[in-house]
């Protein structure tokens, strides 16, 4: 007979160890929130290391010529800070960390559907970041390919690519699960009462963001298992010299990876559709648009990915096609923006730091979304691509939106997930430091776009040099806000102020729960009457 | 979970798609030896279509599954299909 283990109700999750001590009662833990935090610091861990390269690079740049390192160690030095960036970082990001630790709450559950699952995840997320930085440490020298390990010369090149390779295909492991975790706990383990228009926007948006997921992450598996079997047995699908296209790298790399700038964005923007509301303490406005807003992103976002490739030499027909799709997706992001804005109108509004957070996300991120027109629109984008402009662009969109949205919602959730309010003075300072620093480091780069400096070059003409030292300077500046926010955080998990249940006054589930949750979150699982709703203030 | 009935697949009609799965498979090589330019990508995307509602029909019971889980499983391939379409719109204009 199997005996059940009677976990107290008054124990929260940081304090309850279970059957094991020290570092493996958390890397055994199958609770979502130690999940959650296991992710946070392997991602600050990583976000780190990118953080340094991508200083290094601005270094670099500071100066025409060589700066501090040569052209291949350049190379190198863009492609890792683009594969942790992009694979470590910003993918897993918010439905890891936050999506992990909230949703179950949110919809008042005590756990995911697969908690085992969950803890997997995790650990094909380890495994991936040490595939990746193996691929730096040991072998024939650093890949040099970029990011995107574009064909041929992702099979041509003689650096020590198939580590990186493989631990990309493994962190997509890692994300597959997690989303199929989260469509189940969604199906499943509602809340009674909670149907689906009275959940949270939260985890509406990472319902979009796991089928995607759990959609377009093989097909990106499948293709860097292709590149590995060229590499290794020359079988020809991408190599045009034994009758492959390597065009047909580009479409199958970008299916999956414009899809996932939507598993990027989608749980940024829920974070920020919950973030509005409560500091408006107002009912967010469009609730349903918001919704029908997700999942229209997440859908068309299927068929954009051709617009990474206008100048790569498809028909036409394909890039008319691609051209008009890509417009289209911008028309639920622009409902967002409209709804949070509305949100705001004649709203008491209470300017606390997650919601400095929050609309500086929609500034940024509508300069990063004005900016894709020029690159959606067929002759700008001939005009612009592969330049600065495209640099800034994504950095505006991945960094501005991703980056914004993580801040405001750790701001947001940190008293809840710790227990613990951190100093407001110093979170506004680091704030400020990091939005001024963001906005002179990217912003110079749509000015050299425009006047032609190319990407991923360690070098540029005297003309650029100006717009250059201004975008190093701001790199500089933003770090050192970044280091304050940090600090301040870390610092307030031991000596914060002990946090209230609801200290922003917020109406969704996880105010409802101790600071920090116990380890099943509710001693009786919540039920929704008819009236009640996530925002009804 | 009350109203789910519980199913059970008698092994001949396994046995019976096993043969149909392995048939499909050798006319998806064999359609590569006749020479149908454009269209033998279609050829071998109809077989694996094939092969695939097999597989998802019997074998991963949908057949016994409520018709929202079809419904969603349909969407999948439609919009499978679709990324595929769309892929095409360049090559056959190239």
């Amino acid at each position: 007979m199997q005996t059940v283990t009677q976990i107290p109700h008054d124990v929260s999750y940081l304090d309850y160890k279970g059957k094991y001590k020290g570092i493996f009662s958390w890397i055994f833990s199958t609770d979502h929130k130690r999940i959650s935090l296991l992710y946070l610091y392997s991602m600050l861990t990583m976000f780190t290391v990118g953080v340094l390269l991508g200083l290094a690079m601005k270094l670099e740049l500071i100066a025409p010529g060589k700066t501090i390192m040569d052209p291949q160690t350049y190379n190198a030095v863009f492609t890792v800070h683009g594969v942790i960036m992009i694979f470590m970082i910003v993918i897993p990001g918010l439905p890891a960390v936050f999506g992990n630790f909230m949703l179950p709450i949110m919809i008042g559950a005590k756990d995911v559907a697969f908690p085992k699952v969950n803890l997997l995840s995790w650990y094909f997320y380890v495994l991936g970041a040490i595939l990746v930085i193996s691929s730096v440490l040991f072998g024939n020298g650093t890949p040099d390919t970029g990011w995107t390990f574009y064909a041929p010369y992702s099979f041509k090149t003689g650096t020590n690519l198939l580590p990186a390779i493989f631990g990309a295909f493994i962190l997509g492991f890692s994300s597959i699960l997690t989303g199929l975790n989260f469509i189940v706990t969604i199906h499943r383990m509602r809340a009674p009462g909670m149907t689906w228009m009275k959940m949270p926007l939260f985890p509406w948006s990472l319902y979009g963001t796991a089928w995607i997921q759990l959609l377009a992450t093989p097909v990106i598996g499948i293709t860097l298992v292709l590149v590995a079997l060229e590499r290794i047995f020359g079988i020809g699908v991408f190599d045009p010299t034994l009758g492959g296209d390597p065009v047909l790298y580009q479409h199958l790399f970008w299916i999956y990876s414009h899809p996932a700038v939507y598993v990027m964005i989608l749980p940024a923007m829920g974070a920020i559709s919950e973030i509005i509301p409560t500091f408006s303490q107002k009912h967010i406005f469009g609730y349903r648009a918001i919704i029908a807003s997700t999942l229209a992103i997440a859908f068309v976002g299927y068929f954009v990915w051709g617009h990474h490739m206008f100048t790569s030499g498809m028909s036409g027909t394909a890039q008319y096609t691609f051209s008009i799709l890509t417009f289209l997706v911008a028309i639920p992001s622009a409902i967002k923006v409209f709804n949070w804005i509305s949100t705001m109108h004649k709203a008491s509004i209470n300017p606390e730091i997650p919601f400095l957070w929050a609309v500086t996300f929609i500034f940024v991120f509508m300069i990063g979304g004005l900016s894709g027109l020029v690159l959606g629109a067929l002759a700008t984008d001939v005009y612009v691509h592969d330049t600065a402009f495209v640099v800034a662009h994504f950095h505006f969109i991945v960094f501005g939106g991703v980056g914004f949205s993580f801040f405001g919602a750790i701001h947001y959730w940190f008293p809840k997930m710790f227990g613990r309010m951190y100093d407001k003075v110093w979170a506004k300072v680091g704030w400020a430091f990091f939005t001024i620093g963001f906005l002179t480091l990217y912003s110079p780069m749509f000015y050299l776009g425009m006047l032609g400096m190319p990407r991923r070059y360690y070098d540029y003409l005297p003309e650029f040099h100006a717009a250059n030292i201004l975008s190093s300077l701001g790199s500089w500046v933003m770090t050192f806000g970044l280091l304050i926010v940090v600090i301040n955080l870390f610092r307030s998990v031991k000596i914060g102020a002990i946090a209230e249940i609801n200290p922003w006054n917020g109406k969704t589930l996880e105010w409802t729960v101790p600071s920090p949750p116990p380890v099943e979150n509710f001693e009786e699982i919540p039920v929704y009457g008819e009236k009640d709703g996530p925002y009804e203030y | 979970m009350e109203k789910e009935k519980h199913h059970i697949v008698p092994y001949k009609i396994y046995f019976y798609i096993l043969i149909a799965l392995i048939t499909f498979t050798f006319m998806s090589i064999g359609i590569t030896k006749v020479n149908l330019h454009e269209y033998s990508v279609l050829g071998a995307m109809i077989f694996a279509t094939l092969k695939s509602i097999l597989v998802l029909t019997w074998f991963m019971h949908l057949k016994f599954d409520q018709p929202f889980l079809r419904f969603m499983v349909g969407f999948v391939f439609l919009v499978f299909l679709a990324v595929i379409f769309i892929t095409f719109l360049d090559y056959y204009y190239r």
